[in-house]
């Protein structure tokens, strides 16, 4: 891991004798080169965002862009006559990314030295080196999924979504509602399991019950009739939010073991970690069981130590308890939260699509028998 | 911390709690009103409202006092703000 460099997660462009040859104020047109649309369309697939820093009039390089067929591409730009180490700290900014993470590229040696003054962190790139961008490794994810070429329109869905919200004015349940949001739990496959593996990578900030399980694990429980191992997708009028959640569930006779729960923070505001414990409680309850999780709190897990609470999950103790192996001794920190699963109304605020659990595990049993 | 500051009377939490709802939900709660069974707030909602009690009166509410109903009315959220606080001041003396 260490040799490898960090992944870039937004390449910052400059417009004149950079992404295009000639002057767009003094030249009125320009060319742009095909190979440089090749190299904008590849980065856009592997799902690292790009951006603009230009000294230009806002308008006359916006049209261009446009003339071009390119200005999709291009999130939150910053063209104007402030100074490109400002544009390229606001671009951070808006897209919530650490410094570290972005990348400029520029013809001036000048505007490269001057972002580099204010952020040493920023990785700078000379225009010529432009077509070999694609394969250097910081340019080079691990995982290409369906999420990361769907990530600028999952970012820009976001930016419409957070403008929405700032004109509201309502309750926020009356929001959400007006989202439309779907939530989607379905068994994983192998693909499903790649694009969760992919958001913990991107952005380790999984709201996860501080249990770990590694992919390797999960992909073996894929076929094991005593495990489920499901993800959760999420979308809404705006577009896709992509895959923001994975679960793990291991069935007992009494009781259903739930060992990881983890969901993307970005749609803790969505109340999506209590609309998914609800729907397995009410489907534990027709199963007749007990529920029980494995909680270790974080400092940054408080919202789903919250979640699980005011599900009716408790420290308390029960004889179903008995039924579990003993936790391991690197695990001895590990809450297990319990609770009598009773039905549930379904979700208010959302539409949810799920596998019927207990009918399934029944059907099973039925078979066995 | 002096006494003078920890010393807030229920009357006043309640004041404050309800001046908060009144604000947030833009409508008047009762002290006594079931705010979850009313619709009025999501359980999302109520996760808020653990981090503003806690912001707001300096206190940590964790464990088994993390459950719905002890955030399900004005009253129920003064008892314990007041207890956790007595608690707090209690640990420190």
């Amino acid at each position: 891991m260490a040799d490898k460099p960090k992944l870039v997660k937004c390449l910052v462009w400059d417009l004149d004798n950079t992404l295009w040859r000639g002057t767009v104020l003094e030249d009125g047109e320009v060319e742009f080169p095909e190979e440089i649309r090749d190299v904008i369309i590849a980065l856009d697939s592997r799902g690292i965002l790009q951006s603009i820093a230009s000294k230009n009039d806002y308008d006359l390089a916006w049209e261009q862009l446009e003339k071009l067929g390119v200005a999709e591409y291009f999130v939150h730009p910053a063209i104007g006559w402030g100074r490109k180490s400002d544009s390229v700290r606001d671009i951070a900014d808006k897209l919530q990314f650490a410094l570290t993470t972005i990348a400029f590229i520029d013809d001036q040696p000048t505007e490269r030295a001057e972002v580099n003054y204010s952020h040493p962190e920023v990785r700078c790139y000379p225009a010529e080196d432009a077509l070999k961008l694609t394969g250097l490794p910081e340019f080079t994810p691990e995982f290409v999924t369906e999420d990361s070429r769907r990530r600028r329109e999952m970012y820009q869905a976001g930016f419409r979504r957070d403008a929405e919200k700032e004109t509201f004015n309502g309750p926020d349940e009356d929001f959400l509602r007006s989202l439309e949001l779907v939530m989607a739990v379905k068994r994983a496959d192998e693909v499903d399991l790649t694009r969760v593996e992919e958001l913990t990578l991107r952005t380790s900030q999984m709201n996860a019950t501080g249990v770990h399980y590694s992919d390797a694990t999960l992909r073996a429980l894929l076929t094991d009739p005593d495990n489920e191992v499901i993800t959760v997708t999420l979308a809404d009028r705006f577009g896709p939010h992509g895959a923001v959640g994975v679960l793990l569930l291991e069935y007992h006779d009494a009781l259903w073991h739930l060992k990881l729960l983890a969901t993307s923070c970005r749609v803790v505001t969505f109340g999506a970690g209590s609309v998914l414990l609800n729907w397995l409680v009410d489907e534990a309850a027709q199963a007749g069981a007990h529920l029980v999780a494995d909680f270790r709190p974080t400092d940054r897990n408080r919202m789903m130590d919250i979640a699980y609470r005011f599900a009716g999950f408790t420290e308390e103790p029960c004889d179903c308890l008995a039924d579990l192996p003993a936790l391991a001794e690197a695990d001895r920190d590990v809450k297990r939260l319990h609770l009598v699963a009773d039905r549930r109304p379904g979700a208010t605020t959302m539409t949810v699509t799920a596998p019927a659990l207990a009918a399934d595990r029944a059907v099973r049993a039925g078979a066995r028998a | 911390m002096t006494a003078e500051q920890t010393e807030l009377t229920a009357g006043e939490i309640e004041k404050g709690l309800r001046g908060h709802l009144d604000s947030v939900l833009n409508t008047a709660v009762e002290p006594d009103q079931d705010l979850f069974k009313s619709g009025l707030v999501s359980s999302m909602f109520a996760m808020q409202l653990v981090v503003h009690l806690e912001e707001t009166y300096d206190i940590a509410i964790i464990g088994a006092d993390l459950k719905l109903d002890s955030f399900r009315t004005v009253q129920a959220m003064t008892e314990l703000v007041l207890r956790l606080r007595a608690a707090a001041a209690g640990a420190d003396a």
